[in-house]
């Protein structure tokens, strides 16, 4: 090199002028995660195969017009020299914003030419969007014309523009809701008095939230903090008891965390929801009398030698879809304005419309929604009906507060006047939030759902978006509505648990499923539920059939996993009491003779039929045979299991786990993948190589 | 930070629609991509918005990523693309007033936290303009080897060496007549 290279190479080491700004760094990233999640979208809505030509059409357009307007919104937060066309193309846009639009207005027929005949209207702009509906941020673009394309695209708006858009979006929307409040209005009457400006409330597009400069909340999650299940010795506490779940809500919000690279919070983590997300390909039983059997291995802990892991799974009978009973489903859907993002309503909206096409046609669905009042938006409609149905569910727009009490009465009300006494009956409640108008008091809405279970009604929650997901109501409203509780994050989250798992989802084989083992002091010496910390039952409630547990539906699978410790290996983490005598228990004499050598536990598991109020109980002693001596020699679902809960255990902290590390787990879940179809397993995987790389806390949105 | 996990196993990932993974990538990447945009444009204002568009352009243009060359080798390519873009829209937006040149001298003299070194630099930058900026600021500024600048420029590597000793006259001229 000589001196001119290595004096200008100097030069460009010292010099700091181009180091980032942190801010505009940061507004750099977020551009590019809302273009990242709108491509997702599209990729979703392109995948959805079975949605009509039209409706694919009206989503381009908002998709189009979500574009521009959130490009309003980010040119408001930059300054810059604006180079040309300035107010044209404000007019332009404002011209194209209102025509797509037309086509969401009640009582107009669709018009489907909508866009090609408001081409010459919007100038430029709109021919060259509808030419390259699939162009990315047009400023790194070759165009034939550069600066129509790219003044207009990616500028569309100087300030004055945008500052007057987004009010007058916003409010006839607002005022709209607040005549409404207290009435019961169809959604057409509640829409029609917002059209009236000319201007649709920008609320009414489809997945625009991202651009709306307002309110957006962010680390309001609420989840219900229980510590983890203790160590218990056998010679003290040698029976556990606890219920059956088959939520899966937490899995999903873990998962939702990690995508964006964020450990989720520690009370998010529930890790028996986040193994039974997985389904095992446990033993069915043969005939349909007891709805299901046990299974139980065992084998070492795979993050402690000295341990063993003891895994319980049941497996309920499948019902195939021609022999399912009728359905009466009510869509409970939040309307909120906070419902009014891409992973929320328009989620919502795809995820029903799956759910739809996969019931039979003499199902029966009702639509209400609440957001500042509550309404029916569609009566109930068979399934036959689909266009009717679908045409309701493309009708939901978001704005308002959240009146989820009234809401919940009037689905009731609907279930019960169509009320099936041999069929399935369920209000479906989707909601991103909590219940802030209405019976605002969580313990009397939990009542009201209790007390409608026993009409025959149930609830089933799936809870939608992040930032003010009240994780702890929606779960509490499950279980004392005989339900479950999902989370949906994904369209294939939202295939899963509503067309996948339909079934399980949505027909119960056996309810009250409650678990209660017993180990045998002479084998083991203490032992640990993992996981089923909101689940646990008084050791008593087990034979008292009044005490609510959770229900198993059709091809549902329940895995418990126990760690425990054998009476022969030594580190026990509880000293013996010194003051007391070993054999003291209160099984007294049992413990002393009575058990029987060899076996490790007794398990035994208490169930009701769909329609009976009397339990029945299943019993199965563990014995040696189902004792595996090493990690190998278990099958895939056990050890994918075990890999499952370490993976969950790491999340929350590690308290058990030692060194075992998320490499360990990823060894672990890699052998154990087996037969993968949906490739829900190897999901898993990547999961948990992202959570090696999540922060601990979600940055700041500005 | 992962650090085991490479840039091409994140776009693959994030191009299947991981955003976590295409978070990484952005943290990792966004000061690469701010610097090079603002040593070609020599304004932090058009270095910014560059920036911000393209990152805002990956989630597409991921889609069509392929492991043929390494994300780095790609990125600059999509960096020196839109800056060259960027450069010619403005161009041709100011022709029928100022020079885009002048026009960029007069917003740059508003700066006034350059020393005397960095505005030398920004300077010499832009008298040596084209292909030899650019082939400047990969070889020098971002420390790239000849045979990498010849992927990401799209040349032969021969090439690069050219332009290299080329520039060192254009330097020496240029201190001469400043002198």
């Amino acid at each position: 090199m000589t001196d001119e290279l290595e004096k200008l190479k100097a030069a460009f080491r010292q010099e700091r002028a181009s180091d980032p700004d942190p801010e505009a760094r940061h507004a750099a990233i977020h551009a590019a995660m809302l273009q990242f999640e709108e491509l997702e979208q599209e990729k979703n809505v392109a995948a959805d195969q079975g949605s009509a030509a039209e409706d694919r059409l009206k989503t381009r357009a908002s998709e189009i017009s979500a574009r521009i307007l959130r490009r309003f919104s980010m040119t408001m937060t930059r300054s810059r020299l604006s180079y040309i066309l300035a107010g044209g193309v404000s007019l332009a846009a404002l011209v194209l914003v209102v025509n797509l639009n037309s086509q969401n207005l009640p009582g107009l027929p669709p018009q489907h030419g909508d866009r090609e005949q408001a081409a010459p209207a919007g100038g430029g702009l709109l021919s060259l969007n509808s030419a390259k509906p699939e162009a990315p941020a047009p400023v790194v673009e070759e165009q034939s014309s550069p600066e129509v394309s790219y003044d207009v695209a990616a500028e569309p708006a100087p300030a004055p523009a945008s500052g007057a858009i987004a009010p007058m979006a916003a409010a006839p929307s607002m005022a709209a809701k607040r005549m409404a409040d207290g009435r019961t209005r169809t959604m057409a009457q509640t829409r029609a008095p917002q059209s009236v400006g000319g201007l649709v409330p920008y609320s009414n597009l489809a997945g625009t939230d991202d651009s709306t400069p307002g309110y957006q909340d962010q680390g309001r999650d609420r989840f219900s903090n229980v510590p983890d299940n203790p160590v218990k010795r056998v010679a003290d506490d040698p029976v556990s008891t606890f219920s059956a779940d088959v939520d899966t809500a937490s899995y999903a919000f873990v998962r939702g965390s990690l995508n964006r690279g964020v450990l989720p919070p520690k009370d998010a983590v529930r890790i028996e929801e986040m193994v039974n997300y997985f389904d095992y390909d446990y033993p069915v039983p043969a005939d349909r009398s007891q709805p299901f059997k046990a299974d139980v291995s065992i084998m070492p802990t795979p993050w402690n030698a000295e341990t063993r892991l003891m895994r319980i799974g049941i497996k309920g009978y499948e019902i195939e879809r021609a022999e399912a009973p009728k359905a009466n489903l009510v869509f409970l859907i939040d309307t909120s304005g906070s419902m009014n993002a891409p992973d929320k309503l328009p989620l919502l909206r795809q995820a029903f419309r799956m759910l739809v096409s996969n019931l039979r046609p003499d199902d029966v669905v009702s639509i209400v929604t609440y957001a500042g009042s509550a309404g029916t938006v569609l009566e109930p409609t068979k399934v036959s009906e689909t266009g009717k149905i679908f045409a309701a569910l493309d009708n939901l727009s978001a704005g308002g507060s959240t009146a989820g009490g009234e809401g919940i009465r009037q689905a009731y009300q609907l279930a019960g006047e169509h009320i099936d006494k041999t069929g399935i009956n369920r209000v479906i409640l989707a909601t991103d939030g909590d219940f802030n108008v209405g019976i605002s008091d969580p313990e009397q809405l939990k009542d009201f759902v209790e007390r409608k279970r026993e009409t025959g009604v149930t609830l089933s929650v799936l809870g939608f978006g992040r930032g003010n997901y009240n994780d702890l109501l929606m779960q509490e409203l499950a279980q004392n509505g005989n339900g479950n509780a999902s989370y949906i994050d994904t369209l294939s989250e939202a295939r899963k648990v509503l067309v996948d798992e339909a079934s399980s989802t949505l027909f119960p084989i056996a309810k009250d499923v409650k678990f209660q083992v017993e180990f045998n002091p002479a084998e083991v010496s203490e032992y640990r539920l993992i996981g089923y910390e909101t689940r646990t039952l008084q050791r008593e409630d087990f034979n008292n059939d009044k005490v609510d547990a959770g229900d198993i539906g059709a091809g549902h699978t329940v895995t418990a996993l126990y760690e425990f410790r054998p009476s022969s290996a030594t580190g026990a983490l509880i000293e013996p009491l010194r003051y007391q005598t070993e054999a003291k228990s209160d099984t007294g004499d049992k413990t002393v003779t009575g058990y029987k050598t060899g076996e490790i536990a007794f398990l035994k598991i208490r169930y009701k039929l769909p329609d009976e109020d009397v339990s029945k109980l299943i019993t199965t002693p563990i014995g040696a045979d189902a004792v595996k001596a090493e990690i190998s020699e278990a099958s895939n679902d056990t050890r994918f299991a075990a890999a499952v809960a370490g993976f969950g255990e790491i999340l929350k902290g590690g308290k058990y786990t030692g060194s075992y590390s998320l490499d360990d787990v990823l060894a672990l879940a890699a052998s154990a993948r087996g037969n993968d179809p949906y490739n829900y397993r190897g999901s898993f995987l990547e999961l948990v190589r992202l959570a090696k790389s999540a922060g601990a806390m979600e940055p700041l949105k500005k | 930070m992962d650090m085991q996990a490479n840039d091409e196993d994140l776009a693959e990932l994030a191009a299947a629609g991981n955003a976590g993974a295409f978070r990484c990538l952005l943290e990792r990447h966004y000061d690469r991509v701010y610097r090079l945009a603002f040593r070609l444009t020599g304004l932090r204002e058009d270095a910014e918005d560059l920036a911000q568009d393209i990152c805002a352009s990956l989630p597409k243009r991921l889609q069509s990523y392929r492991r043929e060359a390494k994300f780095t080798t790609w990125l600059y390519r999509v960096v020196l693309n839109a800056a060259r873009d960027m450069h010619r829209r403005k161009a041709s937006a100011n022709r029928a007033t100022d020079g885009y040149e002048e026009l960029a001298n007069l917003e740059r003299d508003g700066r006034e936290e350059d020393d005397d070194q960095t505005a030398w630099l920004y300077e010499t930058l832009d008298r040596i303009g084209g292909d030899l900026r650019e082939t400047a600021i990969l070889v020098l500024a971002e420390e790239r080897t000849h045979a990498e600048a010849a992927e990401i420029l799209s040349v032969k590597e021969s090439t690069i060496s050219w332009r290299m000793s080329k520039l060192k006259d254009k330097l020496k001229s240029i201190a001469k007549a400043d002198a």
